[in-house]
């Protein structure tokens, strides 16, 4: 399904770009060209990328990550459009196979002064938060991100369109993506995971099955987002209409997991605040297959929000702190409706800190996210230090440390996946 | 009446009497604050807007080297105040696409506002002003090197006028905020360009050069094409050549979150 839908990109930019052709070549070349003629640029990596796991996990392999990517970037451009190809090819000797993975491929084109469309698979972001998304629904890559891969992987593309208008009132982004795209959730492939229906960890002996909505056109997703900057502050209203982006229920016979609808009403500002930047972004999630929350299989409707801040504390060296909150909002519903002992807390916090260093002529960046949740009682920290030995090549070392008191909770459901990985990277 | 007449017309075409050749009195030279406002402007405000393609070879003591090639974009929101700042990073290759964005602001009160995009991950982010005497994109340029200290921030006074320069001394109101105890500039007479700043540490040596190595006139501009920067504490030495440079281009408002995420025409092209 994802090969096919790869494919039908593919051929469509590459339509597209034939269709665009002519017309430039008509102006520079008299023999009449082809493709190409157009004035291509070919950039990327490749990249080796070593990890285990620290503590025994019987669910799943010791090697947490093991792979060769080649990352290759072709872009080139007309009188009248972008276009941009990116794609990986992978080796992965955890998985034990190859694979291509497509992650840009679309045509960008300014159809009025005050309007941009980028047609095709594309990587979206936006919102406040810092590795906490509220109002960002687009498609992200938890594996890839508990795992080892670099950060850019946590970001899964769309296949969508985005319309884009400027005006001195506001700005508009409406994307929409004809088949919903959910996130590349944790399966139990890579990651063991608490399965709750079996009550223990599972790994691989419990890979979760679900009822992905796929319909085209009926499936489907849009977002908006309404944005305007006052002074130095930047303000956003959004809105979401679609699906959990992982599974957030089960279906009546408990058999797979469901991405129900959801709804998400949001707004955000982000601004200079003292000596730093402090941003606030709060969102309704209307989960509309079960408004009332009595469905104990259906994720209940929540509010959430988050309040930021960060600022240099040295030369070089800068901190950043979040304050999260999950705030579930039919909770006397949902506790009178579900098994005893199978209740969630009202809420989820979540505090965050974020340490960077440069160092060496900032060759040398070493940083520490972590995430701390006093409800949930787990950590999850992400130390990693990168050397730029020249300008091509880049050298890593890192890792992935989950505590928890509870094996049911998020970051501790997954302290045997603690991992350290290495890499290597060359780029061009 | 005559010589009125062209001492008019002269002051209105910006010409000083000393060029006709006459006995220089001593009090027709400008002031401290003609001097390092006139300086300011050629350095840092020459025309409405600009663009120049900015190629920098960063040497460390061993003689290893490192490259960062990017665009710049200017446009001068007042002249001698508020302006903007568009950098389209095209070396080294990791960094390619990404853009760093200045809403620079003259009121020390208020920080500059700075903006990163990051390509591969379509973000947005918004970074804090912080300390403007970091390096900038890892080479001996500070980050106020390359969009100006703001005159305010230091006393000036003219310590020497030879036939080419104005030697201005600069010391900092708030010395604790800054590595050097003065600075001193030596100005074009003619140009006004700042043509070598030598900084002083607390023992009063000199440990950081910067030199105006090749200035050219540019669509009626004195600019300068290549900088050079040493550090002779660490032997460090940034060389900055820039070249296609123009200036008037017409520049829309392209600092804005709409041309973070798709750089505009003339970053690119």
């Amino acid at each position: 399904m994802i090969l096919t839908k790869t494919q039908a990109i593919l051929t469509l930019i590459a339509l597209a770009a034939a269709l665009a052709s002519p017309a430039l070549a008509q102006d520079n070349d008299p023999n009449g060209g082809v493709l190409w003629d157009l004035p291509v640029e070919l950039h990327g990596f490749y990249e080796m990328r070593a990890g285990y796991r620290l503590r025994n996990d019987k669910h799943e392999k010791d090697m947490s990550i093991m792979e060769n990517r080649l990352q290759l970037e072709l872009s080139t451009f007309t009188e009248w459009a972008d276009f941009k190809g990116k794609g990986d090819i992978v080796g992965d000797l955890v998985e034990e196979q190859g694979d291509f993975d497509l992650r840009e491929a679309y045509m960008f084109t300014v159809p009025r002064d005050y309007m941009d469309v980028k047609i095709g698979r594309q990587i979206l972001t936006w919102g406040t938060g810092d590795l906490i998304f509220i109002n960002d629904l687009f498609p992200k890559d938890w594996q890839s991100f508990f795992i080892g891969r670099d950060p850019e992987y946590l970001k899964a593309p769309s296949d969508a369109a985005k319309v884009s208008f400027f005006t001195k009132a506001g700005n508009l982004d409406i994307v929409y993506t004809p088949q919903f795209d959910p996130d590349r959730f944790l399966s139990g492939r890579r990651l063991s995971y608490w399965n709750s229906s079996l009550g223990r960890l599972a790994g691989q002996d419990a890979i979760i099955h679900t009822d992905k909505p796929d319909r085209w056109f009926r499936d489907s997703e849009i977002a908006a987002r309404l944005y305007k900057t006052v002074g130095s502050y930047e303000l956003a209203l959004y809105g979401y209409r679609g699906f959990w982006k992982s599974p957030a229920g089960l279906n009546s016979t408990r058999s797979q997991a469901v991405f129900p609808d959801l709804n998400v009403y949001g707004a955000s500002i982000r601004g200079t605040v003292g000596k730093g930047i402090g941003n606030l972004e709060a969102g309704y999630y209307d989960s509309a297959d079960d408004r009332s929350g009595k469905n104990p299989l259906i994720n209940n409707s929540e509010i959430r929000y988050l309040a930021g801040y960060s600022q240099e504390i040295g030369k070089d060296f800068t901190m950043g702190l979040q304050y999260y909150v999950e705030h579930m909002l039919n909770y006397s519903e949902h506790k009178k409706n579900i098994p005893v002992g199978l209740e969630r807390d009202r809420q989820r916090r979540l505090i965050t800190v974020r340490l960077t260093k440069l160092l060496m002529k900032q060759d040398l960046a070493c940083s520490v996210f972590t995430y701390f949740s006093p409800t949930d009682e787990d950590v999850y920290m992400r130390p990693n230090v990168r050397y730029k030995a020249s300008d091509n090549l880049t050298l890593e070392v890192g890792g992935n440390i989950f505590f928890g008191e509870h094996p049911d909770t998020f970051f501790g459901q997954f302290r045997n996946n603690t991992n350290i990985y290495t890499a290597v990277r060359y780029s061009f | 009446m005559r010589i009125e007449l062209v001492t008019k017309l002269l002051l209105v075409l910006g010409l000083s009497l000393p060029a006709f050749g006459q006995e220089k009195p001593k009090s027709t030279l400008p002031s401290v604050e003609q001097i390092v406002n006139r300086a300011n402007l050629a350095a840092y405000y020459q025309a409405k807007d600009g663009k120049a393609k900015v190629k920098m070879t960063i040497t460390n003591k061993k003689g290893q080297k490192r490259y960062r090639e990017f665009i710049i974009l200017r446009k001068d929101i007042k002249d001698g105040g508020d302006q903007k700042y568009y950098v389209f990073f095209l070396k080294p290759a990791d960094v390619r696409k990404m853009v760093f964005m200045v809403h620079k602001h003259s009121d020390l009160k208020k920080g500059d506002d700075r903006w990163l995009y990051l390509p591969s991950l379509d973000l947005v982010k918004r970074i804090a002003a912080g300390d403007k005497r970091t390096s900038f994109v890892g080479s001996d340029f500070l980050y106020e090197d390359v969009s100006g200290r703001s005159l305010e921030e230091d006393t000036h006074e003219v310590i020497e006028t030879t036939d080419e320069f104005f030697v201005v001394k600069n010391v900092p109101k708030k010395a604790d905020t800054v590595e050097f105890s003065y600075y001193n500039v030596s100005i074009d007479r003619k140009t006004y360009m700042p043509m070598k700043m030598e900084y002083y540490d607390k023992n009063d040596k000199v440990y950081r050069t910067i030199e105006s190595a090749k200035v050219e006139i540019i669509q009626g501009f004195p600019t300068v094409v290549k900088s050079i920067v040493s550090d002779l504490k660490t032997g460090g030495k940034t060389v900055m050549e820039f070249s296609d440079i123009k200036y008037d281009i017409d520049l829309k408002d392209v600092f804005s979150e709409r041309y973070l995420r798709r750089p505009p025409r003339e970053a690119r092209r």
